[in-house]
């Protein structure tokens, strides 16, 4: 069970797992989730969006950013290694639909849970354009996959190294000047990312979806420790979510709470490169 | 939730594994991590996958918030995410657990059930200096058990009766710092038969705290009856079941707080003793 079959380094912190998962590759939607756990007594339970799935095959990709204790701990596993825990597919798929131009929006690692959705809205029929941002070309992931599905494909780099320097705020603004302007976006990203991409559609009107991600415990709605502000009212991202209108959501308040166990995450961190570097030390001296 | 819910020192978990071993002799096939209604829906398990009968026992679920200011503040738990973080997640094993803790100074917590005091007398085990039970009503009208008031006087919880919060405060970020609060008295008898409390004007005032636990009762989870057609739910979302435990779909039974609302481990069981006899004797034709 959850068996890993295949493992990738896309970047530095990046990794894409492939994973035994037959059920849930049937049943997974675009835009949906699992919630693992590395070890089933002492581990943590963190959610991940479902990136692809083979329901042929019967397995489910996963990529993920090495942040805490739990990614650390999964980047550590190989080929062949199971996670103890495996559960999905959770929360709304996307709504997919035929609307016109959808403008999708992907920011570091939040091209991997764009990417079945972009998919999607492209099999809907949709002209779909893809804005992929990163801080430097070695942290841009999927390009390929995405350069499939794209209409257009807009690549841009904070350091210029690779596609157009600036942020993905700054050709989505010239696509919302556009006429006509996109029917829709969809943005996934880091909070911050996300927030501005909201605000850079808002004075045109143009429907912006994001997808979130919490920090959650069981991801069915039993805990409430994921909700949310959108609209003024308290929503779960696990079982209301993960995509709220982006023109909505109190991102704020939303960043605050994500940092609520930063000093401990940020010591887990650093502890696993102090472990690597003693390592790599220990190799040098032999 | 014999495991997540209740902690050790009121349940002990080795009764609970007892329990679930014999089960497990008596030929019970336990399936882990999976979600019914997500992972399979609960049509196909007797369409597809040959079950002559199925039971659902799947609890209350959603946790209700007060929906008052500041309920999203950092500090702000339900006590379900409270309870769980500690008693499945073993957050409060710090050298071991991956599962971050919240360290908390004074600890308010909101309800007047067996889970507000459950989550009371685990807040003071986690190590909170001050923990402070606010109920609006009088001791006499407290749903929990009288033998669990008293185990929380006695550990120490300090209890405030005839007050509620009206809004939670924070600061620079987000963190709780205070919780303004009501004095109230008690009037006429309302639908449950309970005196209904009633805000004195002008009574506010403020308490010092950096946590607030939320324990005022489940609603129930909408995930099973979300995604399977044709199962008939009442207005607060429980399911509808006859004096059998028969759901309105042939062959899908239910009970416990999924059928009552939120009520005890010891109805539940009774509920599941009962279907499991009516589902007996439709199996064998009588």
């Amino acid at each position: 069970m959850n068996r890993i079959l295949k493992k990738t380094q896309l970047s530095a912190e990046v990794f894409r797992l492939e994973v035994e998962a037959p059920l849930i590759a049937h049943e997974r939607k675009p835009g949906q989730f699992i919630i693992l756990q590395v070890d089933d007594s002492i581990g943590e339970r963190i959610p991940l969006t479902i990136a692809d799935a083979d329901p042929v095959n019967g397995s489910i990709t996963l990529i993920f950013q090495t942040v805490g204790k739990t990614t650390h701990l999964l980047a550590d596993k190989q080929v062949g290694d199971s996670i103890a825990a495996l559960l999905g597919p959770l929360g709304q798929p996307t709504h997919i639909e035929k609307v016109g131009h959808v403008v999708c929006v992907g920011g570091g690692i939040g091209v991997a849970p764009l990417h079945p959705i972009a998919q999607a809205m492209k099999a809907a029929g949709n002209k779909v354009t893809i804005i992929m941002g990163a801080r430097n070309k070695s942290l841009l992931i999927m390009e390929g996959e995405m350069r499939k599905i794209a209409d257009d494909l807009i690549i841009v780099t904070d350091d210029g190294s690779y596609g157009r320097k600036g942020l993905v705020t700054h050709p989505l603004k010239e696509l919302c000047e556009q006429s006509p302007k996109p029917d829709m976006a969809v943005i996934i990203g880091p909070p911050i990312m996300m927030k501005f991409g909201a605000e850079t559609t808002r004075p045109y009107g143009v429907h912006t979806v994001v997808s979130l991600n919490t920090i959650m415990i069981d991801g069915t709605g039993m805990c409430g420790g994921c909700r949310v502000t959108v609209g003024g009212k308290t929503q779960f991202v696990c079982v209301d979510g993960p995509e709220f209108d982006g023109h909505l959501v109190d991102f704020d308040n939303m960043m605050k709470r994500l940092r609520a166990y930063k000093p401990r995450e940020d010591a887990d961190h650093q502890a696993h490169h102090c472990h690597l570097e003693e390592a790599a030390k220990a190799l040098e001296k032999q | 939730m014999l495991i997540y819910g209740i902690p050790e020192f009121r349940l002990p978990k080795t009764i609970v594994q007892n329990e679930l071993d014999i089960l497990k002799k008596m030929g019970v096939k336990v399936e882990m991590n999976f979600v019914v209604g997500r992972t399979r829906k609960l049509n196909d398990l007797i369409e597809k996958d040959g079950f002559s009968a199925v039971f659902v026992g799947t609890g209350a679920g959603l946790p209700k918030f007060m929906n008052i200011p500041g309920e999203n503040l950092v500090g702000v738990f339900s006590a379900n995410e409270y309870l769980t973080r500690a008693n499945l997640m073993k957050a409060y094993d710090t050298g071991r657990a991956h599962t971050p803790l919240y360290h908390s100074k004074k600890v308010a917590v909101l309800g007047g059930g067996n889970v507000a005091m459950d989550a009371a007398r685990m807040a003071l085990r986690l190590g909170a200096e001050e923990v402070h039970l606010v109920y609006r009503r009088t001791e006499k009208e407290m749903p929990a058990r009288v033998e669990e008031v008293g185990h929380a006087r006695e550990e120490g919880v300090i209890f405030h009766m005839l007050q509620n919060a009206v809004r939670i405060l924070g600061d620079a970020n987000d963190c709780v710092t205070q919780m303004e609060c009501l004095r109230y008295e008690l009037g006429e008898p309302d639908a449950s038969g309970r005196r209904s409390p009633v805000p004195l004007a002008g009574s506010e005032f403020l308490m010092e705290v950096d946590t607030v636990i939320v324990a005022i009762g489940n609603g129930s989870n909408p995930l099973i009856s979300q995604t399977t057609a044709g199962l008939q739910v009442n207005r607060w979302g429980n399911i509808i079941v006859d004096e059998n435990g028969k759901t309105s779909i042939d062959g899908i039974y239910a009970g416990g707080d999924i059928v009552l609302g939120a009520a005890t481990v010891i109805l539940a069981m009774g509920e599941g003793r009962r279907a499991a006899s009516s589902i007996n004797a439709s199996l064998a034709g009588t």
